[in-house]
Protein backbone atom coordinates (compact mmCIF):
# COMPACT_ATOMS: atom_id res chain seq x y z
CA UNK A 1 0.00 0.00 0.00
CA UNK A 2 1.28 3.31 -0.88
CA UNK A 3 1.84 5.64 2.22
CA UNK A 4 0.12 8.88 2.19
CA UNK A 5 2.41 12.17 3.60
CA UNK A 6 -0.03 14.41 5.68
CA UNK A 7 1.34 17.98 6.09
CA UNK A 8 1.08 19.23 10.15
CA UNK A 9 1.34 23.11 9.84
CA UNK A 10 2.47 25.79 12.20
CA UNK A 11 -0.48 26.01 15.01
CA UNK A 12 -2.02 22.49 13.69
CA UNK A 13 -2.31 18.57 14.38
CA UNK A 14 -3.27 15.77 12.31
CA UNK A 15 -3.71 12.20 12.61
CA UNK A 16 -2.61 9.36 10.45
CA UNK A 17 -2.49 5.24 10.21
CA UNK A 18 0.02 2.63 8.81
CA UNK A 19 1.38 2.99 6.74
CA UNK A 20 0.93 7.00 6.61
CA UNK A 21 3.52 9.66 7.34
CA UNK A 22 3.52 12.65 9.57
CA UNK A 23 5.85 16.04 9.11
CA UNK A 24 5.96 19.15 10.11
CA UNK A 25 8.61 21.63 8.86
CA UNK A 26 10.74 24.64 10.63
CA UNK A 27 10.39 24.06 14.55
CA UNK A 28 12.07 26.52 15.91
CA UNK A 29 10.95 27.11 19.55
CA UNK A 30 7.64 25.98 18.68
CA UNK A 31 7.55 22.06 19.43
CA UNK A 32 6.34 19.46 17.62
CA UNK A 33 4.74 16.63 19.36
CA UNK A 34 4.33 12.68 18.30
CA UNK A 35 1.85 10.30 19.76
CA UNK A 36 1.77 6.95 18.71
CA UNK A 37 -0.17 3.50 19.66
CA UNK A 38 2.58 0.78 18.50
CA UNK A 39 -0.85 -1.89 18.73
CA UNK A 40 -2.93 0.48 16.26
CA UNK A 41 0.29 1.55 14.29
CA UNK A 42 -1.94 5.22 14.59
CA UNK A 43 0.42 8.42 15.26
CA UNK A 44 -0.70 12.23 15.91
CA UNK A 45 1.56 15.08 15.28
CA UNK A 46 1.14 18.63 16.95
CA UNK A 47 2.96 21.82 16.03
CA UNK A 48 2.68 23.77 19.41
CA UNK A 49 3.44 27.30 19.08
CA UNK A 50 3.27 28.58 22.79
CA UNK A 51 2.81 26.62 26.40
CA UNK A 52 -0.76 27.42 27.40
CA UNK A 53 -4.14 28.70 26.19
CA UNK A 54 -4.26 31.31 29.24
CA UNK A 55 -2.06 33.42 26.93
CA UNK A 56 -4.54 33.73 24.34
CA UNK A 57 -6.13 36.98 23.69
CA UNK A 58 -9.17 35.63 21.63
CA UNK A 59 -7.88 32.95 19.78
CA UNK A 60 -9.53 29.85 19.65
CA UNK A 61 -7.45 27.53 17.53
CA UNK A 62 -6.55 24.50 20.34
CA UNK A 63 -3.72 23.20 18.33
CA UNK A 64 -1.74 26.23 19.28
CA UNK A 65 -1.33 25.50 22.93
CA UNK A 66 0.45 22.59 24.59
CA UNK A 67 -1.91 21.93 27.43
CA UNK A 68 -5.32 21.97 24.68
CA UNK A 69 -3.44 20.83 21.76
CA UNK A 70 -2.38 17.01 23.47
CA UNK A 71 -5.72 16.58 24.96
CA UNK A 72 -7.29 16.93 21.40
CA UNK A 73 -4.83 15.10 19.90
CA UNK A 74 -5.29 12.44 22.21
CA UNK A 75 -9.04 12.21 21.14
CA UNK A 76 -8.61 11.97 17.43
CA UNK A 77 -6.07 9.29 17.79
CA UNK A 78 -8.82 7.60 20.08
CA UNK A 79 -11.61 8.33 17.81
CA UNK A 80 -9.25 6.70 15.01
CA UNK A 81 -9.09 3.40 17.34
CA UNK A 82 -5.85 4.28 19.51
CA UNK A 83 -6.27 3.54 22.98
CA UNK A 84 -4.07 6.45 25.28
CA UNK A 85 -2.75 3.40 27.66
CA UNK A 86 -0.73 2.21 24.63
CA UNK A 87 0.41 5.74 23.40
CA UNK A 88 4.31 7.15 23.79
CA UNK A 89 5.44 10.67 22.68
CA UNK A 90 8.16 11.66 21.25
CA UNK A 91 9.51 15.38 21.32
CA UNK A 92 11.36 17.43 19.18
CA UNK A 93 11.76 21.19 18.96
CA UNK A 94 11.51 23.88 21.79
CA UNK A 95 14.70 25.94 20.56
CA UNK A 96 16.12 29.38 22.14
CA UNK A 97 17.11 30.62 18.14
CA UNK A 98 17.99 34.34 19.58
CA UNK A 99 19.54 35.55 22.31
CA UNK A 100 17.12 38.10 22.01
CA UNK A 101 13.70 37.95 24.01
CA UNK A 102 10.44 39.46 24.13
CA UNK A 103 9.64 39.91 27.46
CA UNK A 104 6.31 38.55 26.59
CA UNK A 105 8.09 35.03 25.44
CA UNK A 106 10.95 34.82 27.76
CA UNK A 107 12.56 31.45 27.17
CA UNK A 108 9.69 30.49 25.10
CA UNK A 109 11.16 27.33 23.54
CA UNK A 110 11.82 25.89 27.06
CA UNK A 111 8.19 26.41 28.30
CA UNK A 112 7.29 25.00 25.59
CA UNK A 113 8.85 21.87 25.76
CA UNK A 114 7.95 21.86 29.53
CA UNK A 115 4.07 22.19 29.01
CA UNK A 116 4.32 19.41 26.90
CA UNK A 117 5.81 17.44 29.47
CA UNK A 118 3.12 18.16 32.13
CA UNK A 119 0.82 17.57 29.93
CA UNK A 120 1.26 14.43 28.45
CA UNK A 121 2.20 13.38 32.11
CA UNK A 122 -1.38 14.08 33.14
CA UNK A 123 -2.80 11.91 30.32
CA UNK A 124 -0.34 9.29 31.39
CA UNK A 125 1.81 9.16 28.46
CA UNK A 126 5.59 8.62 28.61
CA UNK A 127 8.02 10.78 26.79
CA UNK A 128 9.99 7.84 25.40
CA UNK A 129 12.47 10.12 23.44
CA UNK A 130 12.91 13.48 22.62
CA UNK A 131 15.75 16.28 20.79
CA UNK A 132 14.76 19.60 22.45
CA UNK A 133 16.18 22.95 23.20
CA UNK A 134 19.94 23.96 21.51
CA UNK A 135 19.59 26.90 18.71
CA UNK A 136 18.67 25.56 15.69
CA UNK A 137 15.93 24.62 13.81
CA UNK A 138 14.16 20.94 13.15
CA UNK A 139 11.89 19.20 10.74
CA UNK A 140 10.13 16.11 11.96
CA UNK A 141 8.76 13.02 10.38
CA UNK A 142 7.09 10.36 12.04
CA UNK A 143 6.49 7.28 10.35
CA UNK A 144 3.64 5.32 11.54
CA UNK A 145 4.23 1.59 10.23
CA UNK A 146 7.53 1.76 13.16
CA UNK A 147 6.86 4.43 15.16
CA UNK A 148 10.34 6.40 14.39
CA UNK A 149 10.40 9.96 14.34
CA UNK A 150 12.75 11.39 12.00
CA UNK A 151 14.66 14.65 13.01
CA UNK A 152 16.14 16.82 10.57
CA UNK A 153 18.47 20.10 10.90
CA UNK A 154 20.40 22.31 8.88
CA UNK A 155 22.89 23.06 11.45
CA UNK A 156 23.25 19.90 13.76
CA UNK A 157 22.76 17.16 11.44
CA UNK A 158 19.89 14.42 11.53
CA UNK A 159 18.80 11.43 13.97
CA UNK A 160 16.08 8.78 14.86
CA UNK A 161 13.94 9.32 17.85
CA UNK B 1 -7.15 47.41 17.03
CA UNK B 2 -6.88 45.00 15.16
CA UNK B 3 -6.27 44.67 11.05
CA UNK B 4 -9.68 43.46 10.93
CA UNK B 5 -10.73 47.13 11.21
CA UNK B 6 -8.29 48.68 9.23
CA UNK B 7 -9.51 50.37 5.83
CA UNK B 8 -7.79 51.35 3.05
CA UNK B 9 -5.71 54.61 4.47
CA UNK B 10 -4.45 52.24 7.06
CA UNK B 11 -3.05 49.99 4.76
CA UNK B 12 -1.59 52.83 2.77
CA UNK B 13 -0.04 54.17 6.06
CA UNK B 14 1.65 50.91 6.65
CA UNK B 15 2.99 50.50 3.03
CA UNK B 16 4.83 54.31 3.65
CA UNK B 17 6.24 52.16 6.74
CA UNK B 18 7.94 50.06 4.26
CA UNK B 19 8.60 52.32 1.55
CA UNK B 20 10.48 55.07 4.01
CA UNK B 21 12.24 52.36 6.21
CA UNK B 22 13.45 50.14 3.19
CA UNK B 23 14.25 53.04 0.94
CA UNK B 24 16.73 54.42 3.58
CA UNK B 25 17.78 50.85 3.59
CA UNK B 26 18.29 50.88 0.48
CA UNK B 27 20.36 54.25 0.23
CA UNK B 28 22.71 52.76 3.14
CA UNK B 29 23.49 49.38 1.00
CA UNK B 30 23.84 51.43 -2.20
CA UNK B 31 26.37 53.67 -0.59
CA UNK B 32 28.52 50.61 0.94
CA UNK B 33 28.07 48.79 -2.90
CA UNK B 34 28.93 51.97 -4.99
CA UNK B 35 25.50 50.44 -7.16
CA UNK B 36 22.01 51.72 -7.11
CA UNK B 37 19.94 48.95 -5.07
CA UNK B 38 16.34 49.00 -6.03
CA UNK B 39 13.28 47.77 -4.28
CA UNK B 40 10.25 46.73 -4.96
CA UNK B 41 6.56 48.66 -3.63
CA UNK B 42 5.90 47.64 -0.71
CA UNK B 43 3.65 44.81 0.21
CA UNK B 44 1.12 44.53 3.53
CA UNK B 45 -0.05 41.21 3.65
CA UNK B 46 -2.29 39.79 5.76
CA UNK B 47 -1.22 35.94 6.14
CA UNK B 48 -1.42 32.26 7.42
CA UNK B 49 1.22 31.44 9.41
CA UNK B 50 2.07 28.89 6.98
CA UNK B 51 1.52 31.83 4.12
CA UNK B 52 4.12 34.33 5.48
CA UNK B 53 6.48 30.98 5.61
CA UNK B 54 5.64 30.93 1.93
CA UNK B 55 6.94 34.25 1.65
CA UNK B 56 10.59 33.22 2.86
CA UNK B 57 10.12 30.58 0.37
CA UNK B 58 8.82 27.95 2.70
CA UNK B 59 9.16 26.89 6.04
CA UNK B 60 11.91 24.81 5.46
CA UNK B 61 13.84 26.85 2.88
CA UNK B 62 17.43 27.81 4.22
CA UNK B 63 17.68 31.63 4.49
CA UNK B 64 20.58 34.19 5.60
CA UNK B 65 18.16 36.08 8.32
CA UNK B 66 19.65 39.16 10.04
CA UNK B 67 17.23 39.55 12.99
CA UNK B 68 15.85 41.55 15.76
CA UNK B 69 13.29 42.72 18.04
CA UNK B 70 12.42 46.09 18.68
CA UNK B 71 10.71 48.15 21.78
CA UNK B 72 10.19 51.40 22.82
CA UNK B 73 6.67 52.93 22.10
CA UNK B 74 5.99 49.91 19.83
CA UNK B 75 7.11 46.42 19.36
CA UNK B 76 7.92 44.29 16.89
CA UNK B 77 10.23 41.86 15.14
CA UNK B 78 12.17 42.72 12.12
CA UNK B 79 14.10 40.25 9.56
CA UNK B 80 16.26 41.07 7.17
CA UNK B 81 16.28 37.86 4.73
CA UNK B 82 19.24 36.75 1.93
CA UNK B 83 18.79 34.38 -0.92
CA UNK B 84 22.03 32.83 0.15
CA UNK B 85 24.61 33.11 -2.79
CA UNK B 86 23.54 36.84 -2.45
CA UNK B 87 24.70 36.86 1.07
CA UNK B 88 28.15 35.68 0.00
CA UNK B 89 28.47 38.09 -3.38
CA UNK B 90 28.17 41.06 -0.70
CA UNK B 91 30.74 39.23 1.28
CA UNK B 92 32.83 38.54 -1.33
CA UNK B 93 32.38 42.27 -2.36
CA UNK B 94 33.13 43.81 1.37
CA UNK B 95 36.04 41.81 1.27
CA UNK B 96 37.05 43.05 -2.58
CA UNK B 97 37.38 39.44 -3.75
CA UNK B 98 36.10 38.52 -7.09
CA UNK B 99 32.11 38.13 -6.84
CA UNK B 100 31.32 34.47 -7.95
CA UNK B 101 28.56 32.09 -7.81
CA UNK B 102 30.06 30.07 -4.90
CA UNK B 103 30.18 29.87 -1.33
CA UNK B 104 33.35 30.25 1.04
CA UNK B 105 35.86 27.78 -0.06
CA UNK B 106 36.62 26.79 3.84
CA UNK B 107 35.21 27.08 7.20
CA UNK B 108 37.12 30.00 7.94
CA UNK B 109 36.27 32.30 5.08
CA UNK B 110 32.38 31.09 6.16
CA UNK B 111 33.39 32.81 9.27
CA UNK B 112 34.71 36.16 7.83
CA UNK B 113 31.90 36.19 5.04
CA UNK B 114 29.05 35.36 7.59
CA UNK B 115 30.59 38.72 9.95
CA UNK B 116 30.39 40.72 6.47
CA UNK B 117 26.69 39.83 6.01
CA UNK B 118 26.13 40.24 9.70
CA UNK B 119 27.67 43.35 9.57
CA UNK B 120 25.31 44.88 6.39
CA UNK B 121 22.02 43.13 7.77
CA UNK B 122 22.93 45.30 11.15
CA UNK B 123 23.16 48.49 8.94
CA UNK B 124 20.32 47.96 6.94
CA UNK B 125 18.40 47.18 9.71
CA UNK B 126 19.52 49.76 11.67
CA UNK B 127 18.27 52.37 8.33
CA UNK B 128 14.98 50.83 8.92
CA UNK B 129 14.10 51.17 12.00
CA UNK B 130 15.55 54.61 12.10
CA UNK B 131 13.60 56.11 9.49
CA UNK B 132 10.86 54.57 10.94
CA UNK B 133 11.18 56.14 14.51
CA UNK B 134 11.90 59.56 12.67
CA UNK B 135 9.20 59.17 10.40
CA UNK B 136 6.62 58.41 13.42
CA UNK B 137 8.78 60.43 15.91
CA UNK B 138 8.02 57.47 18.21
CA UNK B 139 11.09 55.68 20.48
CA UNK B 140 11.96 52.40 18.87
CA UNK B 141 14.68 50.77 20.55
CA UNK B 142 16.04 47.69 18.58
CA UNK B 143 17.87 44.74 20.30
CA UNK B 144 21.31 43.30 18.87
CA UNK B 145 20.47 42.20 15.56
CA UNK B 146 21.41 38.28 15.27
CA UNK B 147 22.45 36.44 12.14
CA UNK B 148 20.66 33.16 11.39
CA UNK B 149 21.23 30.77 8.57
CA UNK B 150 18.21 28.18 9.19
CA UNK B 151 14.98 27.22 8.13
CA UNK B 152 12.77 30.48 7.21
CA UNK B 153 9.97 28.32 9.81
CA UNK B 154 12.10 28.36 13.07
CA UNK B 155 13.08 31.99 12.46
CA UNK B 156 10.21 33.31 11.21
CA UNK B 157 7.96 31.72 13.70
CA UNK B 158 9.39 34.38 16.45
CA UNK B 159 7.63 37.27 14.55
CA UNK B 160 4.16 35.30 14.96
CA UNK B 161 4.11 34.46 18.62
CA UNK B 162 2.09 38.11 19.93
CA UNK B 163 -0.07 37.44 16.62
CA UNK B 164 -0.88 34.00 17.40
CA UNK B 165 -2.32 34.87 20.76
CA UNK B 166 -4.93 36.85 19.09
CA UNK B 167 -5.33 34.53 15.95
CA UNK B 168 -3.93 32.38 12.91
CA UNK B 169 -3.05 35.17 10.41
CA UNK B 170 -0.47 37.77 11.00
CA UNK B 171 -0.05 41.34 9.31
CA UNK B 172 3.36 41.77 7.68
CA UNK B 173 4.94 44.71 6.00
CA UNK B 174 7.33 42.81 3.19
CA UNK B 175 9.97 45.15 0.87
CA UNK B 176 11.70 43.60 -1.59
CA UNK B 177 15.23 44.51 -2.94
CA UNK B 178 15.32 43.77 -6.72
CA UNK B 179 18.02 42.83 -8.79
CA UNK B 180 18.21 45.23 -11.49
CA UNK B 181 20.23 43.16 -14.04
CA UNK B 182 23.22 45.38 -14.60
CA UNK B 183 24.83 45.10 -10.96
CA UNK B 184 28.02 43.60 -10.46
CA UNK B 185 26.70 42.79 -7.27
CA UNK B 186 22.89 41.46 -7.89
CA UNK B 187 20.78 41.87 -3.97
CA UNK B 188 18.64 39.46 -3.99
CA UNK B 189 17.05 40.25 -0.01
CA UNK B 190 13.43 41.87 1.31
CA UNK B 191 12.39 42.94 4.66
CA UNK B 192 9.73 41.50 6.73
CA UNK B 193 7.91 43.88 9.77
CA UNK B 194 6.00 41.98 12.07
CA UNK B 195 4.58 44.65 14.95
CA UNK B 196 3.20 43.39 18.04
CA UNK B 197 -1.55 43.30 17.09
CA UNK B 198 -0.92 46.25 19.72
CA UNK B 199 1.50 48.25 18.46
CA UNK B 200 -1.03 49.62 15.45
CA UNK B 201 -2.94 52.04 16.60
CA UNK B 202 0.15 53.76 18.43
CA UNK B 203 1.79 53.64 15.35
CA UNK B 204 -1.40 55.70 13.44
CA UNK B 205 -2.35 57.86 16.02
CA UNK B 206 1.10 59.24 15.35
CA UNK B 207 1.01 59.77 12.74
CA UNK B 208 -2.53 61.46 12.72
CA UNK B 209 -4.55 58.33 11.50
CA UNK B 210 -7.64 57.72 13.67
CA UNK B 211 -8.75 54.31 14.57
CA UNK B 212 -11.59 54.91 11.45
CA UNK B 213 -9.04 55.60 9.29
CA UNK B 214 -9.47 59.53 9.07
CA UNK B 215 -6.88 61.97 8.72
CA UNK B 216 -6.54 64.31 11.80
CA UNK B 217 -5.02 67.27 10.50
Amino acid sequence: MESVLVKVGMADLQVAQSPDRLRTTGLGSCVGVALYDPIAKIGGMAHVMLPNQALSRGDTNRAKYADTAIPLLIDKMEKMGAEPRRMVAKLAGGAQMFKFQSAHNLSIGRRNVEACHQQLRQANIPVVAEDTGGNFGRTIELDTVTGILYVRSVNAGSKKL
Amino acid sequence: MTWLKFNPLHMDVLKEIGNIGAGHAASSLSQILGQPVHMQIPEVRIVSFDELAELAGGAEQVVVATCLYFRGDVEGYMFFLLEERSAWQLAQFVYQQPITAKGPATEQDRELYLSAVQEIGNIVCSSYLSALADFTMLKISPSVPELAIDMAGAIISYGLLEAGKVGDRALVIETCFVDSNHNEIPVDGHFLLLPHPDSYSIIFAALGVSGHGKCSG
